[in-house]
């Protein structure tokens, strides 16, 4: 059912599984991501989306499978090389560093040594203005959906070529979801940057995607462009809580 | 008002020495959770390693200036000392992180049995004496029946330290190396997503930690002339009741919790009894952790299960 793409895509799974002890939390899943592309993972409560997540940045390291990066293969790199590779991630709750200032972890999100740190620091104040003006704020003291704007933006400032996303729309109001699938989309036209999305929010995501995937139990059950998924009855069913 | 005068400046020097020390055990259990028990043997090696350089330089070597002696004692013995714990982390701790939680610390306990006793070894059980040095005494007060003073030591070790703990201040706030120290402390997992090795930052702070216990360590060979192979363990334990007095975790908390536990100490002794120093500097803290159980400058969320 996947398509295969005709130029080597920015990023690949190839048959990849990952244990949380004896316990199969991925079963072999193959994806792909184009450059440019907008895809989305869908998927019930403890299907394995995260761990897919956390598992391309080799936390936990595939046990079988490969997974590769711009062609090169990734999969027994450790994290913060990965991290240097061009990938970026804003993963499930956050994460930001609480008894930091937002500037701080904003400095977190550059990888250090990096010279085009003010540049950076423009580009993502430009689509947060909030973050310039309150950079001295402790992050810990921010609403929920400051902080998930300070988590995208810290993953921005690395520039990646790749930012993942875990359900960044969790818990927040649908006008700051609005905002940031917004600042996505925009990212994705004018910066060319590629985009790799968990959603819960299944709707808006299927609706901003190029192509999605449906992971039920570990394994990719559906694959296709947002429109064909939103499309069929037995996903809306599943995900979407519509007939 | 002289004695009680006198004693505070005894017991602000002892406890710069127990801050310096404690601020070891707070980073490292700061950044992984783990209670360094070979921290004390680390200060001990290094007031070690520091009489036998000064040794060398004033005896072998023929220096004649002492005030030079010391800067070169000083930083070779922060320089050694730290490449020690470099490579002890490496060997012993590193590896056993992945594992259950106390197996760092049981490691530790050995590492703490083995410097003692390899110390011991190479340089006798005895008490070393360090050569008189650096006498001068300032009186503060004259008349009275009793003169306050203070020594050039003394004034030595709270400059040292002062400084020392300013380029810690600056290392930990304004550097990427700080940075990445505080966000390891915060979030492991986050901070290697973003790039950071942790691996590495954790080496960091075991240096860190080593170096300064090793200006401890030289500061305590110069203030009390002598040095011995225990000496680890009892300043270890005074340290890591400071540490945990102040609020584990917490930079400020050691330097305070070291400075309390030396003042404790010196009066104690100065209007009671030197017997039972030790038993008022753990009874300060008993009674402390009773009311505030995170310690003086501990945060809410320093519990890690
Ligand atoms: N650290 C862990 N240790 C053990 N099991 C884990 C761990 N993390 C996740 N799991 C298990 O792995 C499975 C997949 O979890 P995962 O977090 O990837 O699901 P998810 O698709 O992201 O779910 P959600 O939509 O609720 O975030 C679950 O059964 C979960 O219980
Ligand atoms: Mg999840």
């Amino acid at each position: 059912m996947t398509m295969e793409p005709c130029s080597s895509p920015l990023l690949s799974i190839k048959g990849v599984k990952a244990f949380y002890g004896p316990v199969a939390a991925l079963k072999g899943i193959s994806l792909h991501v184009d450059e440019g592309e907008i895809v989305t993972l869908i998927g019930a409560n403890g299907a394995g989306k995260s761990t897919l997540m956390m598992t391309i940045f080799g936390r936990p390291q595939a046990s079988e499978g490969r997974i590769l990066f711009g062609g090169t293969d990734i999969t027994q790199r450790p994290t913060h090389e990965i991290a240097r590779a061009g990938l970026a991630q804003v993963p499930e709750g956050r994460r930001i560093f609480p008894r930091m200032t937002v500037f701080e972890n904003l400095q977190m999100g550059a990888l250090n040594g990096k010279s085009s740190f003010a540049q950076d620091l423009d580009c993502v104040t430009a689509l947060f203005p909030w973050l310039g003006t309150r950079a001295q704020q402790r992050a810990g003291t921010l609403s929920g959906g400051e902080q998930q704007m300070l988590a995208i933006g810290r993953a921005l400032m690395s520039r990646p070529r790749l930012l993942l996303l875990d359900e960044p729309s969790l818990g927040l109001a649908p006008l700051i979801v609005k905002q940031i699938f917004e600042v996505l989309k925009r990212l994705n036209r004018d910066e060319g940057l590629t985009v790799f999305l968990v959603e819960q929010n299944a709707y808006h995501a299927l609706k901003l995607a190029d192509r999605a995937y449906v992971m039920v139990n570990g394994e990719i059950s559906h694959a296709g462009t947002g429109r064909e998924l939103l499309a069929r009855d037995d996903i809306r069913a599943a995900y979407l809580g519509s007939a | 008002m002289e004695i009680f005068l006198q004693q505070l400046i005894n017991g602000l020097t002892l406890g710069a020495i127990y801050g310096l020390i404690a601020i070891g055990y707070t980073m490292v259990f700061g950044v992984i959770g783990m209670v360094n028990f070979a921290h004390g043997d680390v200060f001990m090696l290094s007031s070690f390693i520091a009489l036998i350089i000064f040794l060398l330089l004033t005896q072998i070597l023929g220096l004649a200036s002492i005030p030079l002696a010391l800067v070169i004692v000083l930083v070779a013995a922060m320089a050694l000392t730290g490449l020690w714990n470099f490579m002890i982390e490496r060997l012993a701790y590193r590896r056993l992180r992945a594992s259950f939680r106390l197996a760092p610390l049981i490691s530790s306990i050995g590492m703490s049995i083995f410097l003692s006793n390899f110390v011991a070894l190479a340089q006798g059980p005895r008490n070393k004496a360090v050569p008189s040095m650096l006498d001068e005494v300032f009186k503060l007060t004259e008349g009275h029946g009793y003169d306050v003073t203070l020594s050039l030591k003394q004034i030595l070790i709270i400059a040292v330290t002062a400084s020392l703990l300013f380029g810690l201040w600056y290392v930990v706030e304004k550097t990427p190396l700080g940075r990445a120290q505080r966000a390891c402390e915060q979030d492991q997992t986050m901070a290697a997503l973003l790039g950071v090795n942790v691996d590495r930052t954790v080496s960091a702070t075991f240096v860190i930690g080593a170096v300064l216990a090793a200006a401890a360590g030289v500061l305590y060979m110069l203030y009390y002339g002598v040095v011995n192979p225990n000496d680890g363990f009892i300043a270890g334990v005074k340290a890591f009741t400071a540490a945990v007095l102040g609020g584990i975790g917490s930079l400020p908390g050691a330097v305070l919790g070291g400075l309390l536990i030396g003042l404790v100490e010196t009066f104690w002794a100065a209007y009671f009894s030197s017997d039972y120093k030790d038993v008022a500097a753990f009874g300060v803290l008993a009674v402390t952790l009773i009311f505030l159980p995170r310690g003086l400058l501990g945060r809410a969320d320093v519990e890690k299960v």
